[in-house]
Formats: structure tokens, C-alpha cells, sequence
């Protein structure tokens, strides 16, 4: 169900909560993914 | 006659040839309808659809998956990734190619395209976003017809001119990587200005980024794409280092293409929730966004990951043609599909049969070009006179 917002600052505070949260799971989630796609490359000798 | 030439004249009427050939005289009837008739005769454009298949799909679409020439030659040039240099002169001529093409379409839907010059040298509509994206088309194409020049003039044998052409190949694709992250971004600018006819699951602030990351990944996959088909019908033009480079080309396209693709999956997303668009994803429109944003982008993103972990060659070739489809599908969905979403039915656009026949005649000219410049020019394999010149 929608939430009913009376002011800008209560949509603002509410989607904002939200992206904030969704773009530290995205960025954790990317970090995972590179991780998969390169998790079979062959590793490049340092010594 | 002799054997050869009864050959020769046998081999013209091929199955290629002959549908080429159909649609190609079709087009030019609609054609000549269009240019003595007007847009009304052929098109179903009005006043709520001024934009139809011919922006939709031969435009936006033609720029989109012309992008390969500017990934693969940044990467190639700018960003030192020296293994990839056989893909840059077929992504270089695709993309030159394509923009030629884009411009050709525009000569049919604008409604007085002798004054196409007119912005660029007249009157020029500086506070325009359609100005910018004009200019830099124009700007871009002029870079991408430099940059191709090289394969026609070691061709032609004209070599000093070709040496000169070369030295300029680290600014000219500095010049190209700007004027096409202006323009592929300004062209998901252009939707902006309609807010209240775009449906908000595509409509957002951020449709200039979304435009300009999807024309990454656009590129990358059509490279990839393109070589696939090429290694099935131009196997025997291409050198060793072209066979011998091209399993890493499309596995290392791949793995970019499919970080990308997660990444702008993320970012699609977060504008649903800067924008707090969630409702919009349980209603049809919502089915349909997420069967474009998961079924075509998400999924051919996750099948890139299994092919470049298994190093499989044929799994990267579905996903990249999964990947062009997709393109091509937000595309149509934000010019036409979702655009004028909350018209009723009988006043939404679906494009004529000759509006249809002039896309399949511009994308079967680009065909036909294409096949002609790589039978006889230098793209597949070095020049013999400049073996190992770059």
C-alpha cells in the first residue's frame, strides 16, 4: 500500500531512506558479482 | 563462356541476394512515394506521435549499437588494451556505418531535410538539446569517416595520406569518446522534456545516464555480435592474429559487458526508488519494464558471467545477441512503446507498413555496404604493405 506523504521533506526523508539502503546492497552485490565473473581468471604472479 | 565467368554470373542470384534485392526496390518505391508525397502518404505520424519508427528504432537504436566504434577504441587506444586491436577496425567501420545510416533515416522523417544543414552552419540553436545532439552527430560522424579512412586508403594504394591519417588515431578517438558521451547521453536528454507522456517506470532524471551506460554495453555486445556473424560468412578474409585474437576479444567484451550490465541494473532501481515508483512494478507496465530490465538485460549479464567463467565461446555470443535485443527493446519502449502510455487505445501509434519497409531498406543498405567494404578492404586482416604498422 502507498504511503501518504503530506510534506516534500516526508517523501524526501522516506525515498531517500530507502535509495541509501538499496545503494549499499547494490554496491556490496557488485563487489560479489566482479568476484564470480572473475573468480575462475587466471592469477597473475606477484613474486 | 567460359566456366569462371558462368560461375560468376551464377553466383549473383543467391538467397542474400535476391531478399536484399527485394527489399532494396521496395524501399526505393517508398522512397520515391515519401519524397513526392510527404510524411502523411507513407507515415503514421500526428501531433501526439511526431516521433515514430524512424527515431525510434533507426535512430536511437542505429546510435546505440553504433557505440561499439568508441568502447573498442578507447579501449584499444586509450586505455593501452593492445589485444583487442584486430576488433577496432570492424567496430570502427560498423559504427561509421551505422551513423551514415542514422543520418540517411533522418533525411526521411524530418519534414524538410534539405535544410539539415541549416542548424550546424545558419542558425545555430545553442540553448537546444536536439542542437547538441545534431552537432555532435555531425561532429562524430565527420571523426568516425577519419578514422575508417585508413582501411579505404590502403586500399586504393594512396599511402602518405594514409600515414598522416594515422598519426591522428590517438586524438581522433579522444575526439569520438566526448562527442559520444554528449550525444548517447543527450539523446535519453531529449525525453525529458516529457514528463507527463513518458510512463514513470522509464521516465527519470537519471535517462541521460541510463542512455549513455546502456550505450556501453551496447557497443561491447555488438562487437561481439557482429564477430560472430563475421567468422560464419567472412572467415576466409580474416588473418591469423584476427582468428587468433578473437576468443579474447569476445571473452574480455563479455566481462565488461556483463559488469556493466549488473551495474545498470543497480542504477535502474535506484531511480524507481529516488522517484518511489514501486507501485508502478506490480501493475502490467511493471511486467513489462521487468521483463525488459531482467529478461534483457539481468539475465544476458549473468550468462555473460557463466560463458567468461567457462570460457565459453558460444554461451558469450547468445548472451550478446540477448543483450542487442534488449537495447533495441528500451529503445522502442521509451519512444514508442511507453510514450503517450495514458492515450487511449485508437489514438496510440503503430508504425505503417512503408515506415517499416524504409527501416528494413536502411538497415539492408548498411548490409549490402558493409559486405562490400569487407571483401575488398582491409578490415579483417592487415594491409600486406603494413603488416604489424600500429
Amino acid at each position: 500500500m502507498d504511503a501518504i506523504f503530506y510534506t516534500l521533506q516526508d517523501f524526501m526523508l522516506h525515498s531517500k531512506s530507502i535509495t541509501y539502503i538499496l545503494i549499499g546492497g547494490i554496491l556490496i552485490g557488485l563487489m560479489l558479482f566482479w568476484l564470480f565473473l572473475a573468480g575462475r581468471d587466471e592469477k597473475k604472479r606477484t613474486f | 563462356m567460359s566456366q569462371e565467368t558462368a560461375r560468376a554470373e551464377k553466383s549473383i542470384i543467391t538467397p542474400f541476394n535476391v531478399i536484399a534485392g527485394i527489399i532494396i526496390i521496395a524501399g526505393l518505391i517508398v522512397t520515391f512515394l515519401r519524397f513526392t508525397k510527404g510524411l502523411g502518404a507513407v507515415t503514421n505520424l500526428d501531433d501526439n506521435n511526431p516521433w515514430g519508427l524512424w527515431i525510434g528504432f533507426d535512430l536511437l537504436c542505429g546510435v546505440a549499437l553504433a557505440a561499439g566504434g568508441y568502447v573498442t577504441s578507447a579501449a584499444c587506444y586509450i586505455f593501452g588494451l593492445k589485444r583487442y586491436h584486430s576488433a577496432v577496425r570492424p567496430a570502427i567501420l560498423t559504427a561509421f556505418l551505422g551513423y551514415t545510416l542514422v543520418v540517411l533515416a533522418l533525411h526521411y522523417d524530418v519534414g524538410r531535410p534539405w535544410r539539415l544543414p541549416y542548424p550546424i552552419f545558419l542558425s545555430q540553436g545553442t540553448t537546444s538539446l536536439l542542437f547538441e545532439v545534431g552537432l555532435c552527430v555531425f561532429l562524430y560522424l565527420s571523426v568516425l569517416f577519419v578514422e575508417y579512412s585508413p582501411a579505404a586508403l590502403e586500399w586504393l594504394g594512396m599511402k602518405k595520406i594514409r600515414n598522416l591519417i594515422v598519426r591522428l588515431t590517438l586524438v581522433l578517438t579522444i575526439f569520438g569518446v566526448i562527442l559520444s558521451t554528449l550525444h548517447q547521453s543527450s539523446l535519453g536528454a531529449l525525453f525529458m522534456i516529457a514528463p507527463s507522456k513518458l510512463h514513470p517506470l522509464w521516465y527519470s532524471n537519471y535517462l541521460p545516464v541510463y542512455f549513455f551506460i546502456s550505450s556501453l554495453f551496447s557497443g561491447l555486445s555488438m562487437v561481439i555480435f557482429e564477430g560472430s556473424l563475421a567468422h560464419r560468412y567472412f572467415h576466409d578474409k580474416m588473418d591469423e592474429m584476427h582468428l587468433k585474437e578473437s576468443k579474447d576479444v569476445a571473452l574480455g567484451f563479455g566481462k565488461a559487458a556483463s559488469f556493466i550490465m549488473m551495474g545498470y541494473v543497480g542504477i535502474k532501481f535506484i531511480g524507481i526508488s529516488i522517484d518511489n515508483n514501486w507501485h508502478y512494478l506490480t501493475t502490467s507496465w511493471g511486467v513489462w519494464y521487468l521483463f525488459e530490465l531482467i529478461g534483457f538485460v539481468a539475465l544476458p549479464a549473468f550468462i555473460y558471467a557463466i560463458a567468461v567463467r567457462e570460457k565459453n565461446l558460444r554461451l558469450v555470443r547468445w548472451a550478446a545477441l540477448i543483450s542487442v535485443f534488449g537495447v533495441v527493446l528500451n529503445r522502442l519502449n521509451i519512444s514508442l512503446v511507453a510514450f503517450n502510455w495514458q492515450l487511449p487505445s485508437a489514438e496510440r501509434y503503430f508504425p505503417s507498413w512503408s515506415e517499416i519497409v524504409i527501416s528494413l531498406f536502411v538497415v539492408t543498405v548498411g548490409i549490402v555496404v558493409y559486405r562490400f567494404i569487407v571483401t575488398r578492404m582491409p578490415i579483417f586482416h592487415e594491409h600486406p604493405d603494413y603488416q604489424h604498422d600500429h
